[in-house]
């Protein structure tokens, strides 16, 4: 059942926190997850890079060999990361910040930042709004532990706008 | 419920190395270190530790030697060009018996290298970055678990030694967050802080070795007198210009790592018993190296894993055994070319030891490993 995710974009968006929390819900359900992320010395602004590999098996390479599901966060991020992309995999793709999608069978477009900035009021939400997103797009994880790893990691005031944005997200994802 | 959650491997050192009796920590953030100053910042003063940021490497390596030598089981923890900094102040643990943990999670080097990029480039620092002729113990973990576990040995085995223990983590490791479940605490053995058998007046002298060849040097602060020097001392603690006891000295600091070498020298093997091949490979390249030679299992080449857990003191005995029962050696590390040299020498020309070596920031791809086992079996490289 391996299933490797890698999402993606400039450093501050939050792509790796949203990959920390993925593997928390995955491993709070009993499952086998690593989390592993690469970006540059900047702070803020340089390429991020944050992947999770889910199994009921042991997991010993730890980095995505063919990546499942990318998500891209910026138009950078979205050139570099979707070529290595198992061909029936799914490529997701903020729609404003990627004008210029790859040119790839599957892709999913969601107005990411947005709706992060409409419906929550941030763009801080935008991390989020998209994990919400990845759960239904790839049904590996419970919406449920999706909520409990998101209201554990996050600060008590925020838990509140924090569900919302997972709900956004979820409910964001077109019908099949 | 299980206990099981993701954690990080820095943040599973930190949480070993509490386990283990650490009270104090002295550092200067760095990455790919920096999670352990700050799960240790925030942790030991729950449980009535210390935490101090100093001003640079060398003044976190000096705090964590005082702390010790005033009672503390202390850590700290740097990478590339910080650990390089601390390397004088690490001979003078060795010379002065200073039980300390460093923890060098590392980075690409040399200098500045690649701030957040893996490497295992720092293996012969490990063992002879600080000068002269010393003892070093350096054990390198390949999971979350494994960093709390080493994490816990090193602590013990400064202590149980009185000696600087190196705890050798790479990035790989010391980012990488997997799940993990942590042993109850009354499940972990702790080697407690030496004491003085016997009184001033019935004799005692702060470096006088126990049966082990192991001073019970008394802590500061608790009634002793106790003179601390990088000069090479007596018994008494004061130095001495005597080629007797520098000779003597010099052999008893080896000699009392030597004698406890088999027990501190872990090694695990993997599909080993009927392999004609073996890769050895330790830390975070290990990961990879498991799945590559699976991988090489299924296409049916019978080449097994040997991990090394301690690094130094080399595994000479489980090298020389192995090299007795394979055709070829490949040795996979995160570098130019380092742990390979002492494979060569323990090998000594039994049979031909190939090195699988990267150094450009990424981690090998399993299918990088298994080209070099592939070559191995073919006959060594064209």
């Amino acid at each position: 059942m391996r299933k490797q995710l890698r999402l993606s974009g400039s450093g501050g968006q939050g792509v790796i926190t949203a990959a920390i929390i993925f593997a928390e819900a995955a491993v709070s359900e009993g499952k086998e997850a690593v989390q592993s992320q690469s970006y540059g010395p900047e702070a803020r602004g340089g390429a991020s890079k944050s992947e999770v590999i889910i199994d009921d098996q042991p997991i010993y390479h730890p980095h995505v060999e063919v990546p499942d599901l990318v998500l891209a966060m910026t138009q950078k991020a979205a050139d570099k990361y979707y070529a290595d992309l198992n061909p029936e995999g799914v490529l997701v793709l903020d729609t404003d910040l990627v004008p210029e999608p790859p040119k790839f069978k599957n892709i999913i477009r969601i107005p990411i930042t947005k709706l992060a900035v409409e419906e929550i009021g941030k763009s801080l939400f935008a991390n989020i709004v998209a994990l919400g997103a990845l759960v239904r797009i790839t049904g590996i994880v419970d919406f449920e532990s999706i909520k409990k790893a998101v209201a554990n990691r996050v600060p008590p005031h925020t838990v509140e706008q924090n569900m919302k944005a997972l709900q956004v997200g979820w409910d964001a994802v077109p019908e099949k | 419920m299980s206990k099981a959650r993701l954690m990080q491997g820095n943040e599973a050192c930190v949480e070993g190395a509490l386990a283990a009796g650490v009270r104090f920590f002295g550092g200067y953030p760095i990455t790919p270190s920096t999670e352990v100053a700050e799960g240790m910042a925030k942790l030991l003063p729950t449980v009535g530790g210390k935490f101090v940021q100093m001003e640079d490497e060398i003044a976190s390596m000096g705090v964590v030697l005082g702390a010790s030598l005033a009672g503390k089981k202390a850590v700290t923890a740097s990478s590339g060009p910080g650990i390089s900094l601390k390397q004088e102040l690490i001979g003078y643990a060795a010379a002065a018996e200073i039980p300390v943990v460093i923890v060098n999670v590392q980075r690409v080097g040399p200098s500045t290298g690649q701030p957040t990029a893996p490497s295992q480039g720092d293996v012969m620092q490990a063992r002879w970055g600080t000068h002269g002729d010393h003892p070093m113990i350096a054990l390198s973990p390949w999971s979350v678990r494994e960093a709390f576990d080493t994490a816990v040995m090193a602590v013990n085995y400064s202590e149980r030694f009185r000696t600087p223990v190196i705890l050798l983590m790479d990035e790989i490791v010391g980012h990488l967050r997997e799940k993990v479940e942590l042993p109850e605490a009354s499940a972990i053995e702790i080697y407690p802080r030496r004491k003085p058998s016997c009184t001033r007046a019935e004799g005692y002298e702060p470096f006088t070795p126990d049966k082990d060849l192991v001073p019970n040097t008394a802590n500061f602060g608790e009634g002793y007198h106790i003179h601390v020097t990088g000069l090479i001392h007596d018994d008494t603690g004061f130095p001495i210009g005597s080629p007797k006891i520098t000779r003597e000295v010099t052999k008893r600091l080896h000699d009392k790592i030597e004698i406890a070498r088999d027990e501190i020298t872990h090694v695990e093997e993997y599909f080993m018993d009927d392999a004609e091949y073996a890769v050895i490979a330790f830390g975070g390249t290990a990961r990879t190296a498991y799945e590559a030679v699976a991988n090489a299992r299924k296409k049916g080449v019978k080449v097994g894993m040997v991990r090394l857990i301690t690094i130094w003191p080399f595994a000479d005995k489980a090298v020389k055994k192995i090299a007795e029962k394979v055709k070829g050696i490949l040795v996979a590390e995160l570098n130019y070319g380092q742990l390979v040299g002492e494979v060569e020498r323990v090998v000594a020309g039994k049979c031909p030891v190939e090195l699988c070596a990267k150094y450009d920031m990424t981690i090998f791809e399993p299918a990088e490993i298994e080209a070099g086992i592939d070559e191995l079996v073919a006959g060594g490289k064209a």
